[in-house]
């Protein structure tokens, strides 16, 4: 077993990306995530790793400055929230596009407008298509590991795409927690050597990156990325697998919770995970056949394996912490209805937006979903597919 | 600096064959300063501009060199990156000790001025290395001539047209290159094409420098500039000198030192009568616009005079 420590969300990524050491870091700060820039640039002025750290003038140049630094030929790493992620959009695309395998933290936090500072994804969400690998994170523990796995992840020869790590902002990134490290030995041989590809630093070799690409070949490179998403799906189990091996804790696409017997379960993302846990126990207890599914990969989009773990139920519903506005339900939630279609008897499926601008998500709430699903389950009407949680109205 | 023969001798690091127009400023202004740069090991960055997407098309490059384009106002923070991993992998031992290299961005008025202009002061102010170029066209050109924070006074563009009312642009060009000098950099200067000498002997300078260095290079745009001649770029550049529209001067280590001084400074109407932008300003009743330039173009000149220690003009 590892050292067992009492760390934040935000020190448990700062602890792994001085085990991961990247060359470059470029960031700028941002509430919740500046501590994970602050932790890390301790980390630079003692000397405790190799890293040369960049503090921008903007996350659009955090990004861009990280996109200069993986293109020359070395292992980078970012992190930001909110309206750094919105600011950093068109460098998103940029980074993927242009297949570097850049990780970056999101501490998850509302957008403006109204400005809040809180917990939840619509900043993630709004980069659902901006070709990232997006790994979300149920408490400190999963956010560290999922960052050391990330590193494998993008820079596998198969994908070469960027992946963001992404945790509730001040419920997971400001709360302590009990969680296990790695030793940095056993970080350090599980990420490996970084091997650049195409280097812009290797003069002797010129090669030209990021030009102007038209109706000729256009499709084929964003056709490749497709490519990459599907390859990556393999190579995260992958990865998963030689990091159970190592730490004996296991990761999937999702964690399924009771969902074997159950005719009603709930899906979501993130830190209301141990929520809706607990009460799953309570209704088990009072034999409610209940389940959970807590989705840890949302890009690539494991859709079969979802049909597969979900299709037998007779309700589910989705929990969104974002709205897409004007949209059927939120994010999550007309992704995972879609797939269900494939299902041959697919389950009545329900959306819930809560926790909006760090809006507690209580007990009491979870239990009335799972009553309303149970009604469903009995054949009882829906009397709306698509609803908030947690509003007053 | 290098002569004449041992430029002609270098290799052209920007192939030809590239999509820029004949007789633009931007490539020339490219070539000059690859040609003094060419000693090192390079790696360059573009912004997004014609130069950008002239010389990029996939599966096509002109660049021999190591080259990267991300987006429009980056350029400056893009490179930074670059240099910053270049530290970082010289620092730990995993890139070569005796091996240096220059890093050169090239980036538009647009580019530079305008949508850059916070990245560049970012990267100036935290000191990377590298050489920052604006060839200076004085509007979006790639776009289709938009007026750009470059563009001159009274100057026609597609967004600042000369209209029935309105007569061309309304405001006053910026003054990026003092702009760039608040930032204390080591290297900084004005140059121009036409002026080849200079501008190597100043691209030469800016190279050799530890920590940031700029140039602004005024690099005309014969579309742009509404001048029929497509060869016009080199005496339209010198005229720009010899007006003190555009000074040659550099600023090292703080100190201002004026490169050419015209013996009798031409009347600025020389220079904008040659460009169709500001034909509008030679009807009768915008005389008072003419004298108005005039008179921008005599306070700078006379500010630059008194910042580099010259005498004024009789």
């Amino acid at each position: 077993m590892g050292q067992i420590v009492a760390f934040t969300g935000n020190t448990a990524i700062a602890e792994a990306m001085r085990q991961i050491n990247p060359d470059v870091c470029a960031a700028y700060p941002i509430t919740p995530s500046t501590e994970i820039m602050q932790q890390y640039s301790s980390f630079v002025a003692d000397g405790l790793v190799d890293t040369e750290l960049v503090a921008v003038e903007s996350e659009h140049s955090a990004l861009s400055a990280c996109i200069g630094a993986a293109a020359a030929g070395g292992r980078v790493m970012t992190a930001t929230s909110s309206q750094g992620l919105a600011l950093m959009w068109e460098m998103l695309y940029i980074a993927s596009g242009t297949r570097l395998p850049i990780v970056m933290t999101v501490v998850n936090r509302a957008l403006s407008s109204p400005l809040n500072i809180h917990g939840d994804h619509s900043d993630s969400m709004g980069a659902r298509d901006s070709g990232w690998i997006q790994l979300y994170s149920e408490n400190a523990q999963e956010a560290y590991d999922n960052l050391i796995q990330a590193m494998r992840i993008g820079q596998d020869m198969r994908v070469r795409l960027p992946v963001m790590v992404c945790m509730d902002g001040f419920i997971i990134s400001h709360s302590i927690e009990r969680m296990e490290l790695l030793a940095d030995s056993q970080v350090k041989n599980f990420v490996k050597e970084y091997i650049p590809h195409y280097p812009l630093l290797d003069t002797d070799h010129p090669v030209t990156y990021g030009p102007i690409d038209l109706q000729d070949y256009y499709t084929e490179h964003k056709r490749q990325q497709v490519e990459a998403m599907r390859e990556a799906k393999g190579v995260i189990l992958e990865v998963a697998e030689e990091f159970r091996a190592l730490s004996g804790r296991e990761y999937a696409f999702f964690g399924e919770y009771q969902l074997r017997d159950a005719e009603v379960a709930i899906m979501v993302l993130g830190s209301a995970g141990g929520t809706a846990q607990a009460v799953v126990d309570e209704l088990r207890a009072d034999g409610v056949k209940a389940g959970l599914l807590k989705l840890r990969v949302f890009r690539p989009f494991p859709w079969e394996e979802i049909n597969q773990s979900l299709g037998h139920l007779k309700a589910l519903a989705v929990l969104d912490r974002a709205d897409s506005f004007g949209a059927f339900g939120g994010p999550v939630f007309h992704e995972v209805r879609a797939a269900l279609m494939e299902s041959s008897h697919p389950p009545k499926v329900l959306g819930h937006i809560y926790g909006l601008g760090g809006r507690d998500l209580g007990l009491e709430d979870i239990r009335r979903v799972y009553r309303e699903l149970e009604r469903v389950a009995r054949g009882g009407q829906v009397n709306q597919v698509v609803d908030y949680l947690t509003v007053r109205e | 600096m290098a002569t004449l023969k041992e430029l002609s001798q270098r290799p052209e690091l920007l192939a030809g064959g590239h999509r820029l127009c004949a007789g633009c400023g931007a490539s020339i202004a490219v070539r000059q300063i690859l040609l003094a740069a060419s000693k090192y090991p390079l790696v360059a960055v573009n912004a997004t501009g014609c130069l950008e997407v002239a010389t990029s098309i996939y599966p096509y490059t002109a660049w021999r060199i190591p080259w990267m384009h991300s987006a429009f106002e980056n350029a400056a923070a893009t490179i930074a990156g670059i240099e910053a991993m270049y530290r970082s992998l010289k620092r730990q031992g995993k890139f070569p000790q005796d091996r240096t290299i220059k890093f050169i961005a090239f980036g538009g008025d647009g580019g530079t001025y305008d949508i850059g202009l916070q990245a560049l002061s970012g990267a100036l102010e935290r000191g990377h290395s590298f050489l920052y170029v604006c060839y200076d066209n004085g509007a979006y050109m790639n776009t289709g001539i938009q007026r750009s924070s470059s563009t001159p006074f009274g100057a026609s563009t597609t967004t600042s047209p000369a209209g029935k009312v309105i007569p061309g642009k309304l405001q006053e060009r910026k003054d990026l290159t003092a702009i760039v000098a608040a930032h204390h950099i080591p290297y900084l200067a004005q140059a121009t094409i036409g002026q080849w000498r200079d501008l190597v002997a100043k691209a030469e300078k800016a190279l050799s420098v530890e920590g940031p260095s700029f140039l602004n290079v005024l690099a005309p745009c014969h579309r742009g500039w509404r001048v029929s001649e497509i060869d016009s770029a080199v005496s339209i550049s010198r005229l720009a000198v010899e007006t003190c529209f555009w000074p040659l001067y550099e600023v090292e280590d703080g100190r201002y030192q004026l490169n050419y001084k015209p013996k009798t400074k031409v009347p600025l109407t020389e220079w904008l009568k040659a460009q169709g932008r500001f034909e509008h300003l030679f009807h009768p009743e915008r005389a008072e616009l003419l004298e108005q330039a005039q008179q921008q173009v005599d306070l700078h000149w006379d500010k630059l005079l008194e910042l580099c220690g010259e005498e004024k003009h009789p």
